[in-house]
């Protein structure tokens, strides 16, 4: 039983990173109907912004030498810090690439994003090296006390703690604030939305900036966790948390975070339980079953396509 | 010219004999011919591609799955049945010949079953969602291929002869091209055409998507295991990494460079992205340059993606097509 929890523990604690990334994939989707293929690299990028952030953030900060709540200034600094780089870039991506294909067939644009995402792996193999580098431990990691079996790391409750309070953030910020709703009005329907005086270039860059940061966030989440970190790394987060995104519905907020859930348990309890070998291969599979079954996803609505 | 690819096979077929000749007398360096051979590899990959990308306009980012479908069985056929073939059959150059050609089309054939695999769960499926499930596939097939320890698994593979030879190479590259054009030429083609362009509307006239979404993706995917095969048994060694995702993209930007649906587009496309990574190889030795441009031709996947983005910017149809109706079709 003890292990059940554990495994659940760590299974959201995933879960949390792969929701992250897909709620950036599936507000995209819901403003451009388009899959932001580059989003698992700035995902990566997020994390390195952290690693060269970090030694400056220490120049202010104290330093988490000495353990406890010192530090943890310091930590969110990393973090806002990053969250903000991969914001301006996911902005300056949209500009300069996606923008002028507004009105070019899917196909273009796919083709453009994978071009991107090529791109920033590759140049981030250029300029931080393809071998993966140490993330500074900006945090003080220790086993919470008093819990009998289970182990759980400090780490692990920030992560938790932090995605709980981005979601919190990210609903109050869709459902009450103006932007939010400009958001969501792009989603139902485009042309409504710029007749109602809905600055759509905006409001798009809105989205993808805070979909990027959302990113960043999660990799420096888990570069807290594991410290490894290299520029091929958002591949195959990339993938999952998209396959996260489908299996919410694709376009559906609160549906991304329940796919991220969803696959980082699932992932963790066939690693635990049955193989550490297919690992990998849960993602893909839940995706070829829930596109055979139900494409719309969990919480997605069937959209009818109109002739 | 009327019926050119029947002259273009002939034509082939003429240079192949010299060239054979000439490679047999060992008067072409090792070097070039290895490159020249990869080129025809990758006409076969391209143009095969091109049938399910550029004429049906199903976008398929798993090809290189179907390539190693057909290298590794390719491979399995020659390693584990050729003592076989010898002991039944004694032997000759007619022998090897013919466990080749069976190899071949082992090979070939087993990639097509992949096709119609990967094919029928996918085919229902549009535009992005088809992209990241064809690359499931691709690397479900690739992991797979890892975990079977009988073909080497994780160590890669290995073959003791090699077959391949310029004759062989072009002559199924000119079956390839053939057959491609030919189908497109007729009323398969009309109907691979309707389902890229408009799939209600070809339902509507009552043209079976289904059916030509299939038939494209099997005989792309029946190519790419001939490629394969012909790929395994020259270089005489393959590994489950040598297929991934990545692969897959070096073969899609061949198409898209060459213009999607313009075949002797693609052709021109594969022998261009053949000799780049050499002759970026070479512009990478110049130490006259500073270091960060050697870095970026020796990292030819930079290129390859600022070459994707620069082109779907500026010219989505691909550098090498010239005729107006492709270029409106995909602009």
């Amino acid at each position: 039983m003890a292990e059940f929890i554990q495994q659940l523990i760590n299974g959201l604690a995933l879960g949390s990173i792969y929701a992250l990334i897909a709620l950036g994939y599936t507000m995209v989707y819901g403003v451009l109907r388009f899959i932001n293929f580059a989003h698992g690299d700035v995902y990566m990028i997020g994390a390195f912004a952290g690693f060269y952030l970090a030694p400056w953030v220490w120049t202010i900060f104290p330093e988490p030498q000495e353990a406890g709540w010192q530090a943890v200034p310091g930590a969110v600094a990393v973090l806002l810090g990053s969250m903000a780089i991969c914001a301006l870039l996911g902005m300056a991506i949209e500009w300069l690439v996606y923008r002028p294909l507004r009105n070019r067939p899917r196909l273009t644009v796919l083709i453009t994003a994978i071009g991107v995402s090529l791109f920033l792996e590759n140049t981030g193999q250029l300029f931080f090296g393809a071998e993966p580098k140490f993330f500074p431990d900006i945090m003080p990691d220790r086993a919470i006390e008093g819990l009998g079996d289970l182990i759980v790391m400090i780490n692990q409750v920030v992560v938790l703690g932090v995605t709980f309070a981005l979601l919190v953030a990210l609903r109050f910020v869709v459902m009450k604030t103006k932007i939010g709703t400009a958001m969501r009005a792009l989603s139902f329907n485009p042309l409504a939305a710029q007749l109602m005086g809905i600055n759509t270039s905006v409001v798009i860059s809105f989205t993808f900036a805070i979909g990027s940061a959302l990113a960043a966030a999660a990799g420096v989440l888990q570069a807290i966790n594991y410290p490894s970190i290299d520029p091929l790394m958002g591949i195959l987060p990339g993938i999952k948390a998209f396959v996260a995104a489908v299996l919410g519905g694709i376009g559906n907020i609160p549906g991304a975070a329940l796919g991220g859930f969803i696959i980082g348990v699932l992932e963790t309890f066939v690693v635990g339980y049955i193989s550490p070998m297919y690992r990998d291969a849960i993602a893909f599979a839940v995706l070829i079953l829930i596109l055979l079954f139900k494409p719309s996803g969990l919480l997605g609505k069937v959209e009818r396509e109109k002739v | 010219m009327k019926n050119w690819p029947k002259s273009l096979l002939l034509a082939f077929a003429l240079l192949a004999f010299l060239f054979s000749l000439m490679a047999e007398r060992g008067l072409i360096n090792d070097y070039y011919l290895d490159i020249i051979l990869m080129i025809g590899v990758n006409i076969i990959l391209g143009v095969g591609l091109n049938l399910v990308t550029g004429y049906t306009g199903q976008f398929s980012l798993g090809h290189a799955g179907f390539m190693a479908v057909g290298a590794y069985l390719a491979a399995a056929v020659t390693v584990f049945l050729g003592d076989d073939v010898t002991r039944i059959f004694g032997e000759g150059s007619v022998q090897t010949t013919g466990l080749y050609l069976l190899a071949m089309m082992i090979g070939g054939l087993g990639a097509a079953l992949a096709g119609v695999i990967v094919g029928a769960p996918s085919l229902r499926l549009k535009g992005d969602y088809l992209a990241i499930v064809t690359l499931g596939f691709g690397e479900i097939i690739r992991v797979i291929i890892q975990n079977m320890e009988i073909i080497g698994g994780p160590r890669g593979f290995s073959v003791p002869v090699t077959p391949t030879n310029f004759f062989w190479t072009y002559l199924m590259a000119a079956i390839c091209i053939y057959v491609v054009v030919l189908l497109v030429n007729s009323t398969y083609g009309r109907g691979f055409l309707m389902v890229a362009d408009d799939e209600i509307a070809a339902e509507a006239m009552g043209i079976n998507t289904t059916k030509y979404k299939v038939i494209a993706f099997v005989v792309g995917a029946f190519f790419a295991g001939i490629a394969g095969g012909l790929y395994v048994h020259f270089k005489q060694y393959i590994h489950p990494e040598g297929f991934n995702f990545l692969r897959s993209v070096d073969i899609v930007v061949i198409v898209i460079l060459g213009g999607m649906g313009n075949t002797p587009g693609v052709i021109a496309a594969a022998v261009l992205l053949t000799i780049l990574p050499e002759g970026l190889r070479y512009v990478a030795g110049w130490e006259v340059l500073p270091n960060w441009v050697r870095h970026v031709a020796q990292n030819r996947m930079i290129l390859y993606s600022l070459l994707l983005i620069t082109l779907m910017l500026t010219r989505p149809q691909g550098l090498f097509t010239f005729n107006r109706r492709l270029r409106q079709r995909l602009t």
